[in-house]
């Protein structure tokens, strides 16, 4: 009796685990299928754009979402590159997925994406992807100096000027280790992906010296604290410094004159997409010249794209977090991936976050 | 004397309590009308969030998933975790002390562990990331918080009254049924109001364990931070809330007018 | 004949719960004790030589005084959420009608968004926020509080999300108290002081001792609140685990550290459950 009762309760249990499983399971998608699995940051590919998309192709987009570039490579990972069909991720991510045994991403044919032609030659061929064999730019996205001059009265040049001892308790910098250590690096003249250990420890004690100046570290939002008067500097991303200025217009924007950390940002396929053919007519449809204007009209990142100039409005071409001029691109700081010295980055950054005033 | 103030005190601090609890909230509602995309500065009364949330078709199929995934995951969690909530407060068994610990395990364990242990876990499995691998998910971190609640409301339970009523000749599961679930419902039903608040609210175990089609309404939410949270979510926590107090008020009158 | 039906309700009782904990818990679970085991590659991978450096790694002063942090969160956060919430919950349920209306008002506040609830705060909060801006307009001060991006903010934030969770579970338990034996130490000359500490704690410890514990430990891995409200400046368990999965790829040093964690809430629940059944002469949990 009660060894049968426990069995009719182990199979029901197994019954119901494996049917929710086995619900879980589309009998995999054909690539006939309409469907494109796009996967990004939320908002970054406008919806008015997704639409037209949809409008012109009858090509359904399924928009899936990640916060970080880490989360989306660990995803990938374990689905083995799998499951979405374009991804729009950062340059140094690119970098690293192309370094591993295995490969993750596919090449792209461009011969079946004619638009390609529209990028601007000067952001191709840079160091993660050289031939552009697994990557096409969307967008380009760098970090600049914002500050309200009614509180400021010192003149903001470049990223020495944030460890003004004036400066104090009034920074909003990025939850960033890598901006804000790339900051120290900068400042004491060395590369922002440095891997000497001598040199990482004077970073670290440079940042000890910067510590006192920050309140607020902010990865998302920062240009929130700055229009609500906590902060009255901070380096944040051309779209947070654009908002910034939506907020107070009174606020300035400072390149800093050591140059600025670029971001650029990729499409990428999978290297087993369910439907790799509509990524190809997705990534096509975007780099149109028409529909790369209103997507930077809507996320506010740089261009790269030279068929979309026509479509640009004026005040879209003056806004200074968004139309960064190129002599700026050629002082461009480069993320990279840094390898083992990747703890040595953390160990700094846990440490300066830790950090308290004696 | 003594008890009417007393009786004043009380009452002031239940809605001093209110209050905080929800001024947010009110702050939520209020900047569902805002003219600016801000959710700090205030520019100017618009019902354009609204509209915008109605036809935003993304927003609406996340948010459908997530009650969905919340609704089976609470009932499921609150079964398991009631019943098992029993079997702990009568019986031992062997392996008792493991499994309580393991109870623990999911409300200690950082959500970024859990999910990706739960994607390695499915992975291997071969399982699909969709509704089904979410449902699991949450189940398994909501159970404890039922089983948790329900073992403290039985706690200290006089059995006399189930003994009783079985020296009479009731069977177990009727002596459950009418006596000794209508004393444990109060717990059962916060536990169940935890889980599905829990559930709803879930970001990173979400993010790991779902499939391109059946992304949630928290992933949404939080990833749009990189580019600006919207008054659009605003607009639907306000339609959420005063969803949530229309059904309950109505419930209510129903259940008077039953009354009567 | 008595003892077969003994057994069957056994069996249902326990074995669902059981399997579903070893099968979707314990499991996964073991994969993470695994890992930590394990040792971080250069370009991030995982390689398969097992070490214990990762659980050495942590006696360093800068980890230890992150545990001790979140623990000091954790703590304030439940003593406080006890000291506030156990009058609500108190006077909660002495209210007789619409009790499930009163739970309801209770959770549903948090049915809304977390991140969209937080920022909330932020609003009332900040320099050019609703306080700031009612205290100015009135005169009450001449300059804006600085009331965000403090170590109070933090523990405002906490307690408001966690509040609920520390409620409900008190109201369980005082709700179901028979008023009966509160009559009889009045009859017997006891004070209402006295009555409460005698009579009421004991009898509504089980409540007391569910809710710290489902506001303690969640408490202790929660950061994106600490993160918003407090400006990022304080670096807690939570945030140093994130890190090691999304900035710096080391699963392992995440995986040890998780499991130190799990360690130490563990220890700390049964401490604290021992010392209070101890107090009270009953078996509470």
């Amino acid at each position: 009796m009660l060894k049968k009762i426990s069995k009719i309760l182990s199979v029901i249990m197994v019954a119901t685990v494996v049917s929710l499983s086995l619900g879980g399971c589309t009998t995999g998608s054909s690539s006939d299928e309409k469907v494109v699995n796009l996967f990004t940051w939320a908002n970054y590919v406008p919806d008015s754009v997704i639409k037209d998309f949809e409008k012109q192709t009858g090509i359904k987009v399924n928009y899936s979402n990640f916060s970080t570039n880490e989360e989306m490579l660990a995803k990938i990972q374990a689905t083995k590159g799998s499951q979405y069909d374009v991804i729009i991720c950062a340059d140094y991510m690119v970098q690293l997925m192309s370094k591993q045994k295995n490969i993750l991403m596919q090449p792209i044919n461009k011969a079946d994406i004619p638009n390609y032609k529209n990028i601007d030659t000067a952001y191709l061929s840079q160091y993660y992807d050289e031939d552009n064999k697994y990557s096409i730019p969307y967008s380009l996205g760098s970090e600049m100096i914002v500050y309200n001059p009614d509180k400021i009265k010192k003149d903001i040049k470049g990223i020495n000027d944030l460890w003004d001892p004036s400066l104090k308790d009034s920074e909003v910098l990025l939850e960033d280790p890598r901006s804000v250590i790339g900051m120290a690096l900068t400042k004491l003249g060395y590369s922002i992906n440095e891997t000497d250990t001598k040199k990482l420890e004077q970073a670290k004690d440079e940042l000890e010296k910067l510590r006192p100046n920050v309140k607020v570290f902010d990865a998302d939002t920062p240009h929130n604290s700055l229009i609500n008067g906590d902060t009255s500097i901070g380096v944040m991303w051309g779209s947070q410094a654009s908002a910034a200025l939506k907020g107070n217009p009174n606020l300035k924007i400072v390149y800093p004159e050591e140059g600025m950390q670029f971001e650029e940002d990729n499409f990428i396929v999978p290297v087993k997409a369910p439907h790799e053919k509509n990524a190809e007519k997705f990534i096509n449809f975007l780099l149109d010249g028409k529909e790369s204007a209103e997507i930077t009209k809507n996320i506010e990142y740089i261009n790269v794209n030279t068929a979309a100039k026509k479509y640009m409005s004026q005040d879209l071409l003056n806004n200074k977090a968004v139309y960064v001029p190129q002599e700026e691109f050629g002082k461009a700081k480069h993320l990279e991936d840094v390898g083992i010295a990747t703890k040595d980055y953390d160990s700094i950054w846990s440490e300066f976050k830790a950090y308290e005033e004696k | 004397m003594e008890s009417k103030i007393l009786k004043r005190l009380s009452n002031a601090y239940i809605l001093f309590v209110f209050a905080f609890l929800y001024i947010p909230i009110v702050i939520i509602i209020v900047y569902s009308f805002n003219s600016t995309k801000s959710n700090v500065v205030w520019g100017g009364f618009t019902l354009d969030w609204y509209k915008t949330l109605f036809s935003d078709d993304n927003v609406i199929t996340a948010l459908k998933n997530s009650l969905i995934i919340a609704i089976i995951s609470t009932f499921i969690s609150a079964v398991v975790g009631t019943v098992g909530a029993v079997g702990f407060d009568r019986y031992n068994f062997k392996g008792k002390g493991v499994i309580s610990l393991l109870i623990y395990i999911p409300i200690v364990i950082p959500e970024i562990i859990m999910g990706i242990s739960l994607l390695v876990f499915f992975s291997a499995l071969q399982m699909n990331f969709g509704i089904a691998t979410l449902v699991l998910a949450h189940t398994t971190f909501c159970i404890p918080f039922v089983l948790i609640n329900v073992k403290a409301r039985l706690s200290g339970f006089d059995r006399f009254v189930e003994e009783a009523a079985m020296d009479l000749g009731a069977s177990k599961f009727t002596v459950f049924r009418t006596i000794t679930l209508p004393i444990i419902f109060p717990a059962v039903i916060s536990g169940a109001m935890l889980a599905f608040a829990l559930s709803l609210d879930d970001v990173i175990i979400n993010f790991f364990v779902s499939g391109p089609e059946s992304t949630t309404l928290p992933i949404k939410i939080f990833s749009m931070l990189r580019f600006g949270l919207s008054p659009e979510i605003n607009a639907l926590s306000t339609i959420m809330l005063l969803t949530t107090f229309v059904v309950l008020i109505a419930s209510q009158v129903i259940k008077t007018n039953k009354n009567n | 004949m008595k003892k077969k039906r003994i057994d069957a309700s056994k069996i249902v009782t326990t074995l669902p719960i059981s399997f579903w904990m070893l099968f979707f818990v314990a499991i996964p679970l073991l994969y993470i004790v695994f890992i930590s085991f394990m040792q971080r590659g250069d370009d991030g991978g995982i390689i398969y030589t097992p070490t214990i450096s990762n659980y050495t790694k942590m006696a360093n002063t800068l980890y230890v005084k992150v545990f001790w942090d979140s623990i000091v969160i954790a703590s304030i956060t439940t003593f406080f959420a006890l000291v506030f919430g156990y009058p609500f919950a108190y006077f909660a349920a002495k209210i007789n009608k619409f009790k499930i209306v009163i739970l309801i008002l209770i959770i549903a506040p948090f049915w809304t968004n977390s991140l969209i609830r937080t920022y909330s705060w932020i609003v009332i909060l900040s320099t050019g926020g609703v306080i700031n801006h009612a205290l100015l307009t009135l005169g009450i001060i001449k300059e804006p509080l600085e009331m965000l991006y403090t170590y109070g903010a933090i523990i405002i934030g906490m307690i408001y999300t966690m509040f609920p969770f520390m409620v409900l579970p008190l109201y369980n338990s005082i709700e179901k108290l028979d008023r009966s034996y509160l009559e009889a130490a009045k009859d017997l000359g006891a004070s209402r002081l006295k009555a409460f500490i005698t009579v009421t704690v004991p009898l509504t410890m089980s409540g007391i001792v569910a809710g710290c514990i489902l506001v303690f430990i969640p408490s202790l891995g929660l950061f994106f609140i600490p993160d918003l409200m407090g400006g990022g400046n304080i670096m807690l368990i939570g945030n140093l685990i994130r890190n090691q999965f999304l900035e710096s790829r080391d699963w392992p040093f995440g995986s040890a550290l998780s499991i130190a964690m799990i360690f130490i809430a563990l220890i700390l629940i049964w401490a604290y459950v021992k010392i209070v059944g101890k107090k009270v002469d009953m078996e509470v949990f």
